[in-house]
């Protein structure tokens, strides 16, 4: 094996107690107990959205016409998270950053499609502490908002290493960071299902 | 041998098998927000939602964060947080539902 092959060959498979790679280990328990964090606040919501004491209810605020769109653009920023991956995986950085920065573009366009959404609910007068639906909502949805921009800044990060040469050939670093943006996709695959396409009992 | 090709003779799908799942994940979406718009599936709505969500969920996690793939440990460290939750969720609707439903609001 050559020393640039050696370079490329996935990273310490071969000298953990399990014979797999801990960092990745950790990134897997690590989301696995993010379910839990999402799984209190969806139930949590589901349990109270329909205690609607004052103001609006849910389907007087929903837009799901823009909110469906914010879906598609948080859903193919995966596909653009997967192709940067596999960019570095080929040796390419440079498509990897131009695949990179389109998927904190299309973070970026869902962050502001729910500043937008947030403002609006404001304006029609549900507030975080309006009703317990109000709470409820928020909460859960500022959380993955939350969990969005933080993946934006490491997303820059990523490209910020890689113009600076920081980042490994067969990135370990922006598979971590991929596993991380993708779990926040599919957590957002089950909030708009579970609080924007099922209809409440109002 | 390149780790590119390293990962695709472990079975890693190519930039090709990557779009075309994100086009089904599209489709999926179209179809989950045109069935919520259609009256007469009121009754079955909910079912059909969350399966289609089901699948989405599934598809990203087995192709774009490679479960499908990659070591089946990786796979039960997810199941578990996933089933965990449910569990919570069961308690705390057992919970609220044996002390009367939910509270109407956080004062009352």
């Amino acid at each position: 094996m050559s020393a640039q092959e050696a370079q490329v060959t996935p990273v310490s498979d071969h000298h953990t107690s399990t014979g797999l790679d801990s960092v990745k280990m950790a990134m897997w328990a690590f989301l696995g107990s993010e379910c839990l964090f999402f799984g209190s606040f969806i139930s949590t919501y589901l349990l109270y959205r329909n205690s609607v004491t004052a103001g609006p209810k849910p389907h007087d605020v929903y837009n799901i016409p823009f909110t469906s769109v914010s879906s598609f653009v948080l859903l193919m920023s995966s596909l653009t998270m997967v192709l940067a991956l596999s960019a570095i995986q080929r040796d390419d950085p440079r498509q990897m950053r131009v695949w990179l920065l389109a998927t904190a573009m299309l973070g970026m366009v869902f962050i502001s499609g729910q500043i937008y959404e947030f403002t609006s609910f404001v304006d029609e007068g549900l507030h975080l502490s309006t009703s317990t639906f109000g709470s409820s909502f928020f909460v859960l949805t500022g959380f993955h908002g939350a969990h969005v921009t933080v993946g934006i800044l490491m997303l820059l990060t990523l490209v910020g290493m890689s113009f600076f040469g920081k980042l490994e050939r067969g990135s370990r670093t922006v598979e971590m960071v991929g596993l991380y943006w993708h779990f926040v996709d599919i957590v957002w695959i089950v909030i708009f299902t579970v609080v924007y396409l099922i209809p409440s009992n109002h | 041998m390149s780790q590119a090709e390293h990962l695709q003779e472990h079975g890693h799908p190519t930039p090709r098998k990557y779009v075309g799942v994100a086009i089904v994940l599209a489709i999926l979406t179209a179809i989950e927000v045109t069935i919520s718009y259609i009256d007469s599936l009121r009754s079955i709505l909910v079912y059909v939602l969350l399966v289609l969500a089901l699948v989405k969920f599934e598809l990203v996690a087995a192709w774009f964060m490679h479960l499908r793939f990659d070591n089946a440990i990786f796979k039960r460290l997810f199941v578990t947080g996933i089933v965990t939750a449910l569990l919570v969720f069961g308690v705390v609707l057992t919970y609220f539902f044996s002390h009367g439903g939910p509270a109407p609001s956080l004062g009352g």
